[in-house]
Formats: structure tokens, C-alpha cells, sequence
């Protein structure tokens, strides 16, 4: 287990992907209200735009790399960075340095990489937290998002803080590590295997009878949920961050 | 029952659903489609398509808990990975010193070999010594290079009768399509379907689908051909260096009549087939069978060092071994992607696939799909099939049960990185990510672009104009509901509410 200094614990940047910004803002403010809650000091540097990742992932990385450059410049001094997805986590942390190898940047990179948290994965690993004093009465099950899962290896941190959640019941997904067909622009490059693999894990969700699907990336949940709703399905998409930020 | 004509080409969704005997399958192709968009036009038929998604479903659901149990067999699978990727990096890194000591082995035991350059090389020397002997019927075990290089189209254009001896290639062949998956080829297929087949093109309308009789009707036709064959050819999955044999992993016991009746054996391979040394097989055949099908190794490991030698009475006259390049060396002066030539083609990345199990084997259109095909063809192939490395949601689940460990989605993201630098994208995305850079550069812009964004599409859905032409959102809103649209961006709220709350 890694220990970190109490001052990353308590003074905390917060990281808030692009889309969350615009399109899914609830997100945010409730990981906001959730850090707060548990003492942090929370600022929002508001010069933060894209960490870059549609770019990287799209194949085109000159026009990312000045993404990157600026995510560095904005988030140099900041004691640790939080951030309510693992995927854009993953792209900071995992992919800066592959960016930026041959740039000045590089070393700089990294240092920002290692105080760079996914929000369950800071709250675990970083506060020491398994229990945040959340209720949440309903029936919930979890997606394991890919990039949280497999580039920052995430597995546990979500369920054991969900576990804890008071009045919250956990039901388990058949294929909970399947990916769920969002995929960025594979999501509208691709579109029909993108719907086809998000009617897959809808099919799994509805298995489960569970009011709620969770997961710590919002741009899966953003997917899911147009997938359920277009079948009319029982289940609704919550963000981890929403459903721990509750108190009854 | 002849078999000529049936040249295996390309297979598409399309061509499949409209087989038939007489014409190949690439004379069916419509012409008038690229690769890509004979991609995106089978992906969208075969993606919801609900039977074929059950089946892939059910088979793979087997294919899981056998794989789980196989690697829970090991003492420590993650060290057997690492150990064969260590095996294979050694190999590959020192691919000139091991092939030259493989050749000079394979001659010192009596056999031939070809160093063929292209696909077309390959064919070229393996049709002539079918023509120089006379051959009339050619058998073949599983072999995906042979697909790769169209050999069985080359050996019926000389006027061979071709036969594929793998149950799961002879049922594809028969329905005059290419394999759906590079381990098991007829994994699509249920028995019912492999019947109805069988029924017609052995004129055998009274067999069931039981299992039994369904291999039997099979065998009953696969044995005269291969007492009559005259030339077996053969894939593999190892070249052994040291001892200048190669390795085969069969479960039907097909590999071996095809390298030991027909008085010549033919061996096709790539050059990134080979490992160091035989005791390397300890640790790779294991591997192999556990990652490909679950299995703690493959009924038949076949050995074969030579044709037959003075005094022995079994086994080919001439034994030979065509090792393909056609463009594998391009990616072995490739540092960074070099690694791809570790594959072993066990089919482990296909399997964990969501993107392969919902547009199935044959919409890739070509003999390697899944996860390694992506990466591996377009590097092959070239410039056509470079969508495939873009058809993938780069969700990793295949580096994570990769047995050599390639890191194949990273590849992916490299290859889409290659591409673009080399001028393959399109101008219109070319300038919308030079503006979207732009707008990413200043805070202002973003936040209000992103307000102008939000309000136009509110006046579009407004005006009832979702999924028309001026939505820009109606690639994402054909399949799924709209993103709900907020009245305030979090950064508003910050600066309005929230900045100074608690």
C-alpha cells in the first residue's frame, strides 16, 4: 500500500472531464459536495478545458499534445488532482507520458500522473476511506468501466465503498467487465456495434432487476442510459460519485 | 462429390447468405464496395442480428469456463505468460539467427525449404511442385496462412481438387465460405444448420444431427481423399531452431494423415512462427492449448523433422517448408510494434472480444479478425483495411488474456497514430480536430461553445429535427435516446454557487 502525505488528503483539485463540464454537470457538483463532506479542501482551477483523450484515441496526437501541454500548466501546482472518471484519469496518467516522451514535458508528466486520482480510487487509496457515510436506498448494480478496470486496475475500490453505502442493495452483474460499447468516437464512427454491444449490457442490467446501474465513468453511464431509455428499460443510470455524495 | 470450384475468397456476411456452388466467393463481392465499407455494412447487418448473437454467446460462454478452469491448472498462469512472451521476444529480436539455423536444420533432415517474400511467391512455388508431380488432389490441415495467401484458389486455378480436412474448415468450405474464427471455424454454425448442409451436399437426405453421424458422413468422405492425395499441406503452429522441426496442434488426428500419406508434405508458415528451442514446447504447447480451446494440451502434438528416411515406411517423400513473409518483416523493422509477431494465433483475443462477438468472425474480411487482425492486417494488407483499427472500443479486455501478453489495444492506439500521421484521415476530420484544438486552447472558447452547443441543440430537438441532417448529434441519437441537456455547465455553477459554498 502506497502512503501518501496527509496534505494530498486534504487539498484537492478537482478534474472534471469536458463532457461532465457541459453535458453531465451533476457529476461534478456532487463529487464536489461529497469531497467537501469529508473535509477536503475542493477548488475547481477554472482554466482546465480537455485532457485530449477524443484526440489520442482518434489517432490524431499533435492535436492532443497541446491539450496535454495545458493540463500540466493549469494543474502544476496542484497538490492532488480528482477526477470523477477513470477513463480521463487513465489518459493523464497511463498516456501523458507516451504523449509527451520526446517533449521537456515528460518528467513533468509523470509527477502530475502520480498525484492525478480517480474519485473512488482517492477516496480509498489516498483518504483511506471505505466508508463515506452515504445512504442510499435502492437496488444498485455495478459496471466495471473499462479504462478504471484495466489501465488503472480498479477493481475492488468502487464495491467496497458501495458495500458501505447504508440501505444500499448491491446486486451483482452477470459480465460486469464486459465494456459496454461506448468507446468514444467508436461510439458514433461505430455506430450500430456500439448500440449493439450497449443492448448486450442492457440485456445484462435488466437480468439483474436492479433500479440502478453504477460505474465510475460517466461517458458509460451517458451511453447506457440513451440505451435504456430508448427500450423503455426499468433501470436508470447514477454516477458512484451521486450515489455517495447521498444522504438519505 | 467434387470439390473444384470452390475457391475460398474473402467472405462477407452477404456473399455467405447468398452462396453459391458454381462462382467463388470473390466473383460475388460486389466491386463497387471498399473494404471498409463492406465492414461497416455487414457490422450494422450481423451486429443485430439476435440468432447469430445467442449462438457466438452460448459457444463462447463454454469456451469460458473451460478457459477458466485450464488456466486455474496452472501453477502460475501470469508467470507461464511471461515466460512465453520472454521466449518470443528472444525469438523475434534474433528472427535472421533462428530462421537461418531452422533452414539449415530442416535441410540437414532431409527436407526443402522456401523463403517466400509475397503471397504470391508462396503460391507460385507450391502450384509448380504440384504441377511438376502431377497432382490431382491436394488435402489440407488447419492452416491460416494458407487463408491469408489464397493458396486454395491458386492450387484449383492449376487444376487441383483442394480439400479442407479440419471438420470446422471442411464444413466453411463446403458452404463455400472462409473460416469464422481462426481456432474453430464453424463456431457460428449449430448442428441443425451443419446437417441441413451436409444433407444436401452429400445427397444424404436421411442423416440426423447427432454429432456421431454427422462426423461420420464427414469422415466417410474425407478418407478417399486422403488415400487419394498426392500432396498434404499442412500449417504450424512452432518452428523448432535447434532441431529444424515444426510443430503441430491438431485435436482430430487430420495432421497427421495430411503430413504422412500424401507423398509430399508441404509445410506454409509465417517467420515469426519460430521459438528457440524444443524444451520451449514445455511451456508453449500447454499455452497454446488452454488459451485456444481450455484444453491442458491438444489431443495430437505432432512432430515432424524430415520426409521419410532409409528403411522407414511411413511418411512423405519430399518434405518441404514455405516460411511467408508477405510483409511481416515491415512490422519486425518496427521497434515498437515488433511485439505483434508474437502471436500464436490462439484465439484467446477473439473470444473476450465484444466488438468480434457481435459482428462475428466474417465481417472483418479477412482470414485474421478480432483484436489481433485488427492490428496485424492493416500492417499487412495496407491502407484498406486500416478501418479495422478503429473498430474497437479499446477496452483491453484482449491485452488482458493475451498468453504472450501483446499489448494489442495499445497497438491499436499506435496504429490510429501511424495512420493519421501518414495522411489517412479524412479532411473534414482532419479540420474538426484542428478546431476542436483550437477551442481547447482557451477556456473562453470552450465555455462558450460548449453554452452555443447546448442551446442549438435545444432548438433543434425544439423544432423536432432529431436524427435529421441537422442534427449533428444523429449518429448517437439513431440508437439511443438524447444526452438530457442542463441549463447551466458545472463551470457556471462553480463560478456562481459553488465557488465559495462548503
Amino acid at each position: 500500500m502506497l502512503e501518501f502525505p496527509d496534505s494530498m488528503a486534504r487539498k484537492v483539485s478537482l478534474f472534471v472531464p469536458c463532457f461532465v463540464d457541459q453535458l453531465m454537470p451533476q457529476v461534478a457538483v456532487d463529487t464536489l459536495k461529497l469531497l467537501r463532506r469529508l473535509g477536503c479542501d475542493v477548488y475547481f482551477p477554472e482554466d482546465q478545458t480537455c485532457c485530449g483523450q477524443p484526440a489520442f484515441n482518434t489517432g490524431f496526437w499533435d492535436d492532443s499534445r497541446p491539450c496535454a501541454e495545458r493540463f500540466l500548466r493549469v494543474f502544476r501546482d496542484a497538490e492532488s488532482i480528482v477526477c470523477p472518471s477513470g477513463s480521463c484519469t487513465t489518459m493523464v496518467r497511463q498516456f501523458y507520458p507516451e504523449l509527451l516522451k520526446e517533449t521537456a514535458s515528460l518528467e513533468e508528466a509523470r509527477a502530475v500522473g502520480r498525484r492525478t486520482f480517480e474519485l473512488s480510487e482517492f477516496l480509498v487509496k489516498v483518504m483511506g476511506l471505505t466508508d463515506v457515510g452515504a445512504s442510499f436506498s435502492h437496488s444498485v448494480t455495478y459496471h466495471a468501466s473499462c479504462h478504471g478496470l484495466r489501465e488503472l486496475q480498479l477493481r475492488d475500490e468502487p464495491l467496497r465503498l458501495l458495500k458501505n453505502v447504508k440501505g444500499l442493495k448491491l446486486i451483482e452483474m452477470l459480465r460486469s467487465e464486459e465494456c459496454c460499447g461506448f468507446g468514444g468516437t467508436f461510439a458514433t464512427k461505430f455506430e450500430s456495434i456500439s448500440v449493439a454491444m450497449g443492448t448486450s449490457k442492457a440485456d445484462s442490467i435488466a437480468v439483474t432487476g436492479a433500479e440502478y446501474v453504477t460505474a465510475i465513468d460517466p461517458s458509460c453511464l451517458m451511453h447506457m442510459q440513451g440505451i435504456l431509455s430508448k427500450r423503455n428499460d426499468r433501470a436508470k443510470t447514477i454516477h458512484l460519485a451521486s450515489i455517495l455524495a447521498s444522504e438519505s | 462429390m467434387s470439390n473444384s470450384g470452390q475457391g475460398r475468397a474473402t467472405p462477407t456476411a452477404e456473399n455467405v447468405r447468398a452462396h453459391d456452388d458454381g462462382k467463388s466467393a470473390q466473383a460475388q463481392k460486389r466491386p463497387e464496395r471498399s473494404a471498409a465499407q463492406q465492414f461497416f455494412h455487414d457490422a450494422a447487418i450481423k451486429s443485430a442480428d439476435l440468432v447469430h448473437r445467442e449462438i457466438i454467446r452460448k459457444n463462447m460462454d463454454s469456451y469460458f469456463v473451460a478457459h477458466d478452469r485450464g488456466r486455474s491448472r496452472f501453477a502460475d498462469w501470469e508467470a507461464a505468460r511471461q515466460r512465453c512472451h520472454e521466449i518470443k521476444r528472444e525469438a523475434v529480436n534474433n528472427l535472421d539467427k533462428y530462421l537461418l539455423q531452422f533452414e539449415q536444420n530442416v535441410i540437414a533432415n532431409g527436407g526443402k525449404v522456401f523463403w517466400a517474400a509475397t503471397s504470391e511467391e508462396a503460391c507460385q512455388y507450391v502450384t509448380e511442385l504440384a504441377v511438376r508431380h502431377k497432382v490431382k488432389t491436394v488435402v489440407k490441415s488447419k492452416s491460416m496462412v494458407t487463408e491469408e495467401i489464397h493458396l486454395g484458389l491458386a492450387l484449383e486455378k492449376v487444376g487441383c481438387d483442394v480439400w479442407e480436412t479440419d471438420l470446422g474448415e471442411y464444413i466453411v468450405q463446403l458452404r463455400n465460405e472462409g473460416p469464422y474464427h481462426i481456432v474453430t471455424p464453424a463456431m457460428h454454425l449449430n448442428r441443425q444448420q451443419i446437417a441441413e448442409l451436409f444433407r444436401d451436399k452429400f445427397s444424404e437426405p436421411n442423416l440426423t444431427e447427432e454429432p456421431e453421424e454427422l462426423v461420420a458422413a464427414a469422415r466417410r468422405k474425407l478418407r478417399k481423399a486422403f488415400f487419394a492425395a498426392e500432396m498434404g499441406i499442412s500449417g504450424a503452429n512452432f518452428l523448432i531452431a535447434d532441431s529444424g522441426v515444426i510443430a503441430i496442434s491438431t485435436n482430430e488426428g487430420n495432421g497427421r494423415l495430411t503430413t504422412s500419406l500424401p507423398k509430399i508434405h508441404v509445410a506454409v508458415t509465417g517467420i515469426e512462427k519460430i521459438l528457440p528451442r524444443l524444451e520451449d514446447l514445455a511451456t508453449f504447447w500447454p499455452v497454446l492449448a488452454t488459451s485456444g480451446t481450455g484444453q491442458p494440451i491438444t489431443t495430437y502434438g505432432t512432430l515432424i523433422g524430415g520426409p521419410k528416411r532409409e528403411g522407414e515406411v511411413d511418411g512423405p517423400d519430399e518434405f518441404h517448408v514455405v516460411l511467408v513473409d508477405n510483409g511481416r518483416s515491415n512490422l519486425l523493422a518496427h521497434k515498437e510494434e515488433r511485439e505483434v509477431l508474437h502471436c500464436i494465433r490462439c484465439g484467446a483475443c477473439l473470444n473476450i472480444c465484444p466488438v468480434y462477438r457481435h459482428v462475428g468472425g466474417h465481417t472483418y474480411g479477412t482470414p485474421y479478425p478480432g483484436p489481433i487482425g485488427s492490428v496485424l492486417v492493416p500492417r499487412l494488407e495496407g491502407k484498406e483495411f486500416e478501418h479495422l483499427s478503429y473498430a474497437s472500443s479499446l477496452c483491453g479486455a484482449c491485452t488482458s488474456v493475451c498468453p504472450v501478453k501483446i499489448d494489442l489495444h495499445h497497438h491499436l492506439l499506435h496504429n490510429r497514430r501511424d495512420f493519421t500521421e501518414k495522411g489517412s484521415a479524412s479532411a473534414r476530420e482532419r479540420l474538426q480536430f484542428r478546431l476542436w484544438r483550437m477551442a481547447m486552447q482557451s477556456p473562453r472558447i470552450f465555455a462558450l461553445g460548449g453554452w452555443l452547443t447546448r442551446r442549438a441543440l435545444k432548438m433543434i430537438y425544439g423544432f423536432g429535427l432529431t436524427g435529421t441532417i441537422a442534427d449533428p448529434m444523429r449518429a448517437w441519437n439513431k440508437g439511443r435516446e438524447r444526452v438530457p441537456l442542463p441549463q447551466k455547465s458545472f463551470r457556471e455553477q462553480w463560478k456562481k454557487e459553488l465557488k465559495n459554498g462548503r
